[in-house]
């Protein structure tokens, strides 16, 4: 029962984007497109796990007073090794997330969980941290990116429904900010329901 | 067991370790993934080499000396069986763009025509610059010449309809495309 606890949480009682409102940067940036969001989120959640994982296994080898410099290590290592991977075997997306691949050294959400979770419970149960609270990233922003891409350009995963543009600013900063926003609403409203 | 003591020496020897790790993961990894990513490039660049010129049978690489700035720009020079000029693919860009630098692939045939365009890398708002690599923008270039055509915006005089709302992103185009002009022009007895 804990360990679905702490599958789901990440889902709804502490989504990264919608409730903990951690990360905002590549949020707002990358969700132009269902694909984009869907993309940036897993690349997060694979720097999650791994980053969790090895954080917890390293937690009691790290000195207190070290432990940021430590884990940023730990985790810009593996966020570079993503950036290779995916400039190597998926030129594509990587192209179009480009700078914020390496930002997501920088993502609140990998040192908060790193910080709040890994470095103080065991490998497995960062491992479920990390997959939760990526998958709950990036359910929030494929969820933000289709929205943005249905109203912006008329299309969903790429697939075109309407001819020619659609509302614009959607698919600019304004339109992130304003979907985001309602999203954060409908979430709080239902969070408020079921406790 | 809990987090090791503050000692001057824990700390070194925790950084070190953490370091030299990563580093040595990371050489592993950069070594690895070197060939598939110089591949992948590669494979994009030689796609864009066909889509904007007419069939070829042999490619030359060289660089060219830009003929508006001190920089070099790599030009495919395409032959056909009988070793004759077809045109060159030239790589060209311009840092005019609305979000960072742009990069195009012009097709220029022997004789100074524009055949296609290809956009190589770009950071453009989505959803308006963006549209630069669509074809209703770009293949208004297609099958133009200097000599008739002006390559510059409406607004500044030229020929080019503007992509609607990304006007500064449609100039950055036109400068790239110029740029890539002048520069075969220059050279053009060389090919």
């Amino acid at each position: 029962m804990a360990n679905w606890n702490n599958l789901t949480k990440g889902f709804f009682r502490e989504n990264p984007i919608l409730v903990l409102l951690l990360g905002c940067c590549p949020t707002l940036a990358t969700t132009t497109s269902a694909i984009n969001g869907l993309s940036m989120g897993l690349a997060t959640t694979f720097v999650l796990i791994l980053s969790n994982m090895s954080i917890s296994l390293l937690k009691n080898f790290i000195p207190n007073k070290v432990h940021i410099p430590c884990y940023i290590v730990v985790i810009a290592s593996f966020v570079t090794v993503l950036q290779l991977l995916m400039q190597a075997y998926v030129p594509s997306i990587y192209e179009t997330l480009g700078l914020f691949i390496p930002l997501i050294v920088v993502n609140c959400i990998v040192l908060g969980r790193a910080e709040a979770y890994a470095s103080k419970n065991n490998v497995f149960d960062s491992a479920v941290d990390g997959i939760s609270m990526g998958l709950g990233f990036a359910m929030a922003l494929t969820i933000l990116g289709s929205i943005r891409e249905i109203l912006g350009s008329g299309s969903i995963f790429g697939w075109k429904f309407i001819e020619g543009d659609a509302i614009l600013v959607f698919v600019l900063a304004p339109g992130a900010f304003i979907a985001m926003g309602y999203l954060i609403a409908i979430m709080n409203r239902l969070l408020k329901k079921t406790k | 067991m809990a987090a090791k003591k503050d000692t001057l020496l824990n700390m070194f020897v925790a950084l070190f370790v953490i370091c030299v790790v990563s580093g040595g993961v990371l050489g592993l990894v950069y070594n690895a993934t070197k060939d598939p990513i110089a591949a992948a490039e590669k494979a994009k660049k030689t796609e864009a080499i066909k889509n904007v010129l007419p069939e070829f049978k042999e490619l030359k690489d060289i660089n060219v000396k830009s003929a508006m700035e001190d920089v070099e720009l790599p030009f495919h020079l395409a032959y056909d069986a009988n070793g004759n000029f077809i045109g060159a693919a030239v790589e060209t860009f311009t840092n005019k763009g609305f979000s960072g630098n742009i990069s195009l692939m012009v097709g220029i045939l022997a004789d100074g025509t524009v055949n296609n365009i290809s956009v190589l890398q770009h950071a453009e708002t989505p959803g308006l610059g963006s549209k630069m690599s669509e074809p209703s923008f770009k293949d208004q270039f297609n099958n133009k010449h200097a000599d008739s055509f002006n390559f510059n915006v409406k607004k500044d005089g030229g020929d080019v309809d503007a992509i609607t709302a990304a006007t500064i992103s449609s100039r950055a185009f036109c400068d790239a495309v110029n740029r890539a002009i002048s520069t075969f022009e220059n050279n053009k007895g060389g090919f």
